[in-house]
């Protein structure tokens, strides 16, 4: 795993002991508001609705057993003893007070952690798939390439204000689990027909209330290309991008306007400028943090204990078929921890929880961690037969919930139980779904579907692209919240399409049972999941189920 | 004939522990929305808020909110106000755990 150069630690200390000053400078008065919001927010601090939130880096999701437990310590000493993971591969504290933010950062340092960079217009914390280095599907580990990303970016005099925010994910995989086409730059690692490893630049999506599917701005990039090529990307848009309008200043909208033959252009043309100045250092340094990243040294031993415990204890069989994917290691799996306990806060992990998962790591884990994008916690480097002993202690802090990629593991923002910006809940939308399929037990019967719950157009949930979005809003006074169909987060990225009007809170959750039904009817088969089955038939048997008759009713109110 | 005035409260959130204060008639903050000033006059409720907006020591993004008031004190009239006054809805965190 990376470790902190002297040189981050120093900035990182050296901007913890400022924010320390501007706070007590905020607190004495000397600081009004207007002068102080630009400097919390670049340091992670938010103000919601009932109380402050510190955002913190999990950079490209990644984390070790001590920077766990850390989370968990600040997690009992200064918040109400939970953290929230979200879907940028960070985690959320609800409740510091202003004071107290300073010694939580100190207690970040200390294990190689911060919160820079995770708000403002500036080049976000770099996600990146969460199977890294551990997919057997993987072409090259990401995240050396976000590290190197991250170096380059962090406090880089340019980038710290753009015309908005800038937010790159990277996979090194084909199956793409970093969802790349929804982010400002998606980066995929390939290889030319050389044989020679490079990238697949894909630009200008984002989701938000213009979501777009990113385009292929350059189908090879030599990797040894990759920071002068981005940079020109940046500042082709650091000049173009809408400073007027906050609304048409991402990139996706400069795409958009200009067209991505015209971007091309002046990438290039930037880039042919650009590339002389960088002369190798980077290369250096990539080879250095590549080094960081080495895989841990996998043993083989026998996989009996597993394969004991699959036949005799279906609970454990049940887990196992639903939260292992494949490792490239052999006798190895990769295993994902839910936070989607039906009914519970999708994303949330109470300290215990976050201490339990901690000590599997460093006991059976090679002490590696990984945040997904989908808000559940990863054992990237597990053996098999350790599988049952990690089962048995998950079970008892309630972290053994079989449904990995089913309808309960189901992706929320904080919406209005906390977020300022809100329009209406997600969470509670969530919390009921989970809970009535489990009731129905259908969960397993259904299949892979991904429900995906935003509080606002920002889209943080990424209902766009989920298999069913929901999106909450405020009609009237009144929580409303509107369905969207046929969504994808893969390689197959696409936006969903709208049912048609919102449903009130009571009424969401019988409507999108009644989408479950109508598609386990549609279905040809029990392998055919969701999304194909929308593919195939479409939106209308969809819309008679939800609408049916009383759709001029619905249509007049 | 002048649009009728929905009666308001003066609310923000506190400088250092950033949960929701509203504006008593004496111009203290209060954690408790029965305690608010609820203003029937749009003048009156304009110049209030310029002056609770210049209090940036003590409190943050102050603004008016529609009450209703009835015998029991201000009610919030909108679902972000009545989420504010009483915390989230998936713990029993924030104003709803207080004693008040
Ligand atoms: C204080 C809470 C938050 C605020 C103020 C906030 C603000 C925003 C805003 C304004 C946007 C729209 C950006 C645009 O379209 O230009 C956005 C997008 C987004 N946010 Fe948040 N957000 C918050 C919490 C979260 C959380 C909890 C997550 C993760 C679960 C998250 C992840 C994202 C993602 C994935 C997007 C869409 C991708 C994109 O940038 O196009 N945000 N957020
Ligand atoms: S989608 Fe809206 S409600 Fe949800 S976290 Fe983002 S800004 Fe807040």
């Amino acid at each position: 795993m990376y470790r902190y150069t002297d040189f981050d630690a120093a900035f990182v200390a050296e901007r913890n002991t400022q924010f320390r000053a501007q706070v007590e400078r905020r607190i004495d008065g000397s600081l009004t508001e207007d002068e102080f919001k630009p400097l919390r927010l670049m340091n992670g601090l938010y103000l919601q609705l009932h109380a402050y939130m510190l955002r913190v880096a999990i950079p490209y999701g990644t984390l070790n057993s001590a920077q766990m437990r850390q989370l968990a310590y600040i997690a009992e000493r200064w918040d109400k003893g939970y953290g929230h993971f979200t879907t940028r591969q960070n985690i959320q504290f609800n409740w510091p007070t202003l004071r107290d933010v300073p010694d939580m950062l100190d207690a970040l340092a200390e294990v190689q952690m911060h919160a820079i960079q995770t708000s403002g217009n500036t080049i976000r914390n770099v996600t990146a798939d969460h199977f890294a280095g551990a997919a057997a599907d993987e072409i090259a580990d990401p995240r050396p390439v976000a590290e190197l990303i991250r170096q380059w970016s962090t406090d880089h005099p340019e980038f710290q204000f753009l015309p908005r925010k800038f937010k790159i994910a990277v996979t090194g995989s084909p199956n793409d689990r970093a969802v790349t086409k929804a982010h400002d730059i998606g980066l995929r690692m390939v290889r030319n027909e050389a044989g020679e490893p490079g990238f697949e630049v894909i630009v200008g999506g984002g989701l938000g209330r213009t979501p777009m599917i990113g385009k292929i701005v350059r189908d090879f990039l030599p990797e040894s290309d990759l920071l002068p090529y981005l940079e020109a990307v940046v500042s082709v848009w650091n000049l173009l991008g809408r400073r007027d309008n906050k609304y048409k200043s991402r990139i996706k909208i400069t795409v958009h306007e200009h067209g991505i033959d015209d971007i091309r252009a002046r990438v290039e043309e930037r880039f042919a400028l650009l590339r002389s100045a960088f002369t190798g250092v980077d290369q250096q340094l990539y080879a250095q943090i590549k080094s960081d990243f080495e895989p841990p040294a996998f043993n083989n031993r026998d996989v009996a204990p597993f394969d004991q415990a699959y036949a005799n204890d279906p609970v454990f069989r049940s887990w196992a078929d639903t939260n292992l994917s494949a490792h490239r290691a052999p006798g190895h799996a990769i295993a994902q921890i839910s936070l989607k306990a039906h009914g519970a806060t999708p994303g949330d992990a109470s300290a215990d929880q976050m201490r339990v998962m901690a000590d599997l790591a460093e006991r059976y884990g090679h002490d590696e961690l990984r945040i997904s994008h989908e808000q559940n916690v990863v054992l990237p480097h597990v053996h098999k037969a350790d599988l049952p002993a990690i089962h048995a202690a998950l079970k008892a802090v309630d972290l053994a919930t079989a449904n990995i990629g089913k309808i309960s593991d189901i992706i929320a923002c904080p919406g209005m139980d906390y977020c300022a910006l809100a329009t209406a809940r997600s969470i509670p939308i969530a919390q009921e779904i989970a809970t009535r399929f489990d009731q129905l037990k259908l969960e397993h019967e259904v299949g892979d579907l991904k429900i995906k719950i935003s509080g606002c157009i920002n889209a943080c949930g990424h209902h766009h692209v989920g298999h069913i979005g929901i999106l909450g809003l405020d009609r009237a006074g009144v929580e409303n919240y509107q369905i969207t169909l046929g969504g994808d987060h893969t390689e197959n990225a696409a936006v969903g399409q709208r049912t048609g009007p919102g449903f009130s809170a009571d009424e969401i959750v019988p409507a999108i049972e009644r989408i479950v039904d109508t598609y386990l009817s549609e279905r040809d088969s029990a392998d055919e999941p969701f999304i194909d089955t929308f593919r195939r038939v479409g939106m209308t048997p969809f819309k008679t189920a939800l609408y049916g008759e009383s759709e001029k009713k619905q249509k007049a109110a | 004939m002048p649009a009728i005035f929905t009666p308001k409260v003066i609310t923000a959130n506190a400088l250092l522990e950033g949960d929701v204060v509203y504006l008593t008639q004496d111009d203290t903050w209060s954690r408790n929305l029965k305690d608010a000033d609820v203003l029937t006059d749009e003048a009156d409720a304009q110049i209030r808020l310029i002056d609770a907006s210049a209090r940036s020591s003590e409190v943050v993004g102050v603004y008016l909110a529609d009450v209703s008031p009835d015998a029991k004190g201000p009610t919030p009239t909108h679902f972000r106000e009545a989420f504010r006054m009483r915390g989230p809805s998936n713990y029993p965190h924030g104003k709803q755990s207080e004693a008040l």
